[in-house]
């Protein structure tokens, strides 16, 4: 019974050398098996999709957004106090308009009260845009006084930058009241990267690893 | 034409989309207790109510009051007797009284936000109100003193 129970089992198991290679392939097919169930559409083509990372190049597109962010265009409506500012020094904001709570002002000195939907025609009169506000009370999202490299970590943190994930963040470039930096109204320089520049750096930037130069 | 609701009446005007709203209320309407002061947003005398926030009137467009409810110091109380307007007879704030409409709407703004205001509240919410010939003390002492008023019901 002991001799017939060997020869059918090796009828059927192959010898050692052959054993050891075949676990191997199985375990390498089981695991493809498995890394193809995280993927279902099959071919992960993320990495052809996204640039490489790379430190250098994203540091350096930074530092082309940042002349922008800090531009008064920008940074007027980012101060580091609760009031707005206003010109090319980047002086308060004349009769201090207040932030208040959601940004948008206080009682009678709410930002639309004064600030359209459109440029006000005239030299220095008030620029106009449909949503004219300061980052809210809760989250200031200051420009003014930051280092590029604060500024850099400020801006890819979510509970800095005003809740925003990569792809908003991405996106942000083309919000409407960022792009009306560069219809400043008469009186007023516009960010020193054209609009198409400032994007391009931006997703760069962003593309390219978000990196933060280096605290100096 | 435009439509426009002031002082919950509707009247048609025939005139140009970016005509300031102040033009508007003062020439084509009549209602002359709205002021030009500065003509840029910069001193308060044009204030009016546009859906209750005080909004300077000679650099808003009167396309943008289509369909709104403007109200205008000749509409802010049916008899005169908002309780700033009681207020400031009672403590006689005006001088010459120039910029006292602009200045009644914003503090009728702060009222209606915060029915208790502090002298912060206060400075914050006049700060776009010039006064030339300087009444802030008395405004600041009337606007509290209406406070009280509406606490009280008057």
């Amino acid at each position: 019974m002991q001799q017939l129970l060997t020869i059918k089992l090796r009828h059927f198991l192959p010898n050692k050398t052959v054993t050891f290679p075949a676990f191997i392939f199985a375990v390498i097919a089981l695991m493809a098996a498995m890394s193809s169930t995280k993927e279902p559409s099959g071919l992960d083509t993320s990495s052809l999709e996204k640039p490489r990372k790379d430190s250098i190049e994203s540091v350096k597109a930074f530092m082309q957004v940042y002349q922008v962010l800090m531009s008064p265009r920008c940074m007027n409506c980012h101060p580091s106090g609760d009031v707005p500012l206003q010109g090319e020094d980047s002086h308060l904001h004349a009769m201090q308009p207040q932030r208040g709570k959601d940004g948008r002002g206080l009682y009678a000195m709410k930002c639309a009260n004064c600030h359209q939907a459109a440029n006000t025609p005239g030299l220095h009169m008030p620029p106009g845009n449909p949503n004219w506000h300061m980052p809210p009370a809760d989250m200031k999202m200051v420009f003014q006084g930051r280092t590029p490299h604060q500024l850099a970590k400020q801006l890819i943190h979510p509970a800095q930058n005003g809740h925003k994930s990569r792809e908003q963040l991405l996106a942000h470039a083309a919000d409407a009241l960022v792009i009306a930096s560069w219809n400043p109204g008469e009186g007023r320089t516009p960010p020193p990267l054209s609009q198409e520049e400032f994007a391009k750096a931006w997703v760069k930037w962003i593309k390219k690893g978000a990196y933060a130069p280096a605290e100096k | 034409m435009i439509t426009l609701s002031v002082n919950k009446k509707t009247y048609q005007l025939d005139v140009d989309p970016n005509m300031p709203l102040l033009w508007a209320i003062r020439d084509v309407i009549g209602l002359t207790g709205t002021k030009y002061g500065c003509g840029a947003a910069q001193c308060g005398a044009c204030m009016v109510h546009l859906n209750g926030e005080a909004v300077f009137s000679c650099v808003t467009p009167v396309s943008r009051a289509v369909g709104q409810q403007v109200i205008t110091i000749e509409g802010l109380s049916a008899g005169n007797d908002h309780p700033l307007q009681l207020a400031w007879q009672e403590l006689d704030v005006p001088q010459c009284g120039y910029c006292h409409s602009g200045q009644l709407m914003s503090a009728a703004v702060l009222l209606r936000e915060n029915p208790n205001p502090t002298d912060e509240d206060i400075d914050q919410a006049m700060a776009g109100n010039i006064c030339r010939c300087g009444t802030y003390s008395r405004i600041r002492k009337a606007i509290h003193h209406a406070a009280e008023l509406q606490k009280n019901g008057k």
